[in-house]
């Protein structure tokens, strides 16, 4: 059964017809953690990934691909990175669904485009930052 | 919370992550997460509800200070 019904697909597909470039998802499983939550992070991905020709998909277990993860700096599942042209620390833990789910489509978007809508005073601080910076967004699908 | 995830994007030292707040219990306590959206930057600044950008910028650079 589908995730997504037929009207969230068809939105998606307009909004993800601005993708500029590929991006991929990397999906961070592990079936004895969080099997059903996986699970159904995996298939979202997927069906996402169904909308698009740019978006391509990426398993990997922390348990055993532990380099990847911890490169990624991942240590919960489920979690998803986004990645466009490189990783620009797009990350999400549990599932995307809900208002995370249009974030996760912002998050795709932007990734391919590498121009993040943010004034010149904002990017010109970001840029000047000496230090590196972790922001944890606590969010719920409702 | 498009800015974090764009801020990510903007700045290599930047990196965002969205967490499912009722799939993860224990950083969801460990955090003392009672609304959301809420915003937890590098340990040291938090805060909760929807802000305007130059808010936000704000407190990540209060979040990299040196004391």
């Amino acid at each position: 059964m589908s995730i997504l019904n037929a009207q969230v697909r068809a939105d998606v597909r307009t909004e993800l017809a601005k993708l500029a470039g590929p991006v991929r998802l990397v999906v961070f499983s592990q079936e004895l953690v969080a099997g059903d939550l996986c699970r159904q992070n995996e298939a979202l991905a997927r069906e996402v990934a169904e909308l698009s020709e740019q978006i391509t998909v990426e398993v990997l277990n922390p348990a055993i691909d532990r380099e990847r993860a911890a490169a990624y700096g991942v240590d919960q599942v489920p979690a998803l990175v986004v990645e466009g042209a490189r990783d620009w620390g797009l990350r999400f833990y549990g599932i995307p669904l809900g208002y995370e789910f249009s974030n996760l489509i912002d998050a795709l978007v932007v990734a391919s485009t590498g121009e993040p809508a943010l004034s010149e005073a904002t990017q010109t601080a970001l840029q000047a930052l000496a230090a590196d910076v972790e922001i944890k967004v606590f969010s719920t699908p409702t | 919370m498009r800015l974090a995830q764009h801020m990510s994007v903007a700045s290599d030292r930047v990196r965002s992550t969205v967490i499912e707040a009722t799939e993860f219990p224990e950083l969801s306590r460990a955090y003392r997460v009672l609304g959301v959206p809420k915003v937890v930057i590098n340990e040291r600044v938090e805060f909760e509800g929807a802000v305007p950008e130059a808010d936000f910028l704000g407190a990540v650079l209060k979040a990299v200070e040196t004391a």
